[in-house]
């Protein structure tokens, strides 16, 4: 078990930002991310472009302001869990908190800071009823282990990278495996592409294109697939497993039931310390919500220091909190 | 003086109640800025970087008089089970004098809970 005084869920600008006001309160931080490194979104989906909007820095690199931001916080000597999603929160008899993560990491802290952006990527599901009814009874929105498909048959559901690829290597695996694009085309590799034509040719495969997934039945387990084709002709397939594969979206994911308020998929918060309705959360950064928010990273970095001024309290119940410059006082070190 | 130039195009929401848009021309907005500022209920989550999609629209009249889509786009239309090939995503498209006679239908979804 990690204990600190300040768990951050997210790990881009806002949350790293969140280690420095709240070292210079002396509180300490460890950071959860659910990707394997540090810098949000800056990171992951835009490290070469460059952010007009930062106090003092004309034009900055995504990548340096993070690892700018880094330097900026070394000297509280953050802990980082990286790659790993957020599952669950436990309150405590005494008010502080353990959070739990999907790989079984627990982190005791006094309070938690949610600064997760847009939150986390996670598979996006298709419209069909009864789907959530059979995950786990038939459905997956990823293959983990191949072998579990071994002599079954497989309707595989997308038509980007992932869902040919899983087609061409599932061919030699599964009793029958068949693929379902509401396109004729592709936008995946083009070799990929064209050994899933090849397959369907030799009829290895079974490619049925210009058609959607409609609905599902079975009973307890997943039996048949309905598939409604581009001139509404529908035709029921016998299926033991069926993978969806439709890309990621970013949803909320388990946050969503912490009994938060939410509004519009964002986090509800006051603008006087970016408190949720429960004691002892914050959310802070593009994942909060408030009349007049905007989602900038300077907005966050306000936030982020507001945020530590209140969760002091809880912090350091004993002690009376007094502001001071960095001007005058410096950055202490832990 | 020099004559503001006008785009109209039409948004047809979910429900299918249809309202004509004027913008003026130059105002170098997307699509989705212009819905938001609108108040259309629509999340554009990512802020306009065509990672959420929460912005898909159906384009009912116009499509081919558009700003061709870039790769981003159409590879995130590529996943959405509910794309068809009139689908665009409203922050990638700039608003401009070829957005007009246009109709767009609002799809993207309200929650991501």
């Amino acid at each position: 078990m990690v204990t600190t005084d300040i768990c951050i869920i997210g790990a881009g600008p806002v949350g790293l930002f969140a280690v420095f006001e709240a070292g210079l309160l002396k509180m300490r931080c460890h950071l959860i991310d659910a990707l394997p490194q540090i810098g949000g979104q800056l990171s992951e989906i835009y490290p070469q472009k460059p952010i007009y909007d930062i106090p003092g820095y004309p034009a900055i690199n995504a990548q340096t302001l993070v690892d700018n931001l880094m330097t900026q916080i070394a000297p509280f000597n953050p802990g980082f869990t990286l790659g790993e999603r957020v599952e669950q929160l436990d309150r405590q008899a005494d008010g502080s908190y353990v959070v739990t993560t999907n790989d079984g990491t627990s982190v005791h802290c006094q309070v938690v800071v949610i600064a997760g952006g847009l939150g986390c990527f996670e598979p996006r599901k298709p419209e069909i009823e009864n789907l959530e009814r059979f995950e786990g009874k038939g459905v997956a929105y990823m293959v983990k282990n191949p072998e579990q498909l071994r002599d079954r048959r497989v309707v595989l559901a997308g038509g980007g990278d992932s869902a040919l690829d899983w087609t061409v290597f599932l061919a030699d695996v599964a009793k029958e495996v068949t693929l379902v694009h509401r396109s004729d085309t592709f936008r995946g590799a083009p070799d990929s592409a064209e050994k899933v034509f090849h397959l369907a040719s030799q009829g290895r495969v079974n490619l049925v294109l210009q058609s959607n997934i409609t609905s599902i039945h079975g009973n307890g387990h997943l039996q048949e697939v309905s598939i409604t084709a581009k001139d509404k002709t529908v035709t029921t397939l016998p299926a033991d497993n069926l993978i969806p594969l439709f890309g990621l979206t970013p949803k909320l994911g388990p946050i969503a039931d912490w009994g938060l308020t939410i509004d519009r998929s964002a986090i509800v918060v006051n603008t006087t310390d970016y408190a949720t309705n429960v004691e002892r959360i914050y959310a802070i950064g593009d994942i909060n919500t408030y009349p007049g928010k905007l989602k900038l990273i300077l907005c966050g970095f306000h936030e982020a220091a507001l945020m530590c001024q209140s969760a002091f309290r809880y912090v350091h119940p004993d002690q009376k909190l007094s502001f001071k410059y960095t001007t005058v006082n410096g950055v202490p070190t832990f | 003086m020099t004559k503001i130039l006008m785009i109209h195009f039409t948004i047809e929401d979910r429900d299918g109640t249809q309202q004509p848009i004027e913008i003026p021309e130059g105002i170098n907005l997307s699509l989705m800025e212009v819905l938001k500022a609108s108040e259309y209920d629509i999340l554009a989550t990512c802020g306009g970087m065509a990672l959420c999609a929460t912005c898909h629209v159906k384009v009912l009249d116009g499509f081919d008089d558009l700003p061709s889509a870039q790769d981003a786009e159409l590879d995130m239309l590529d996943t959405l089970p509910d794309a068809d090939s009139d689908s665009r995503l409203a922050c990638q498209i700039r608003v401009d004098e070829r957005l007009n006679g246009a109709t767009f239908r609002i799809k993207g979804v309200r929650e991501l809970v």
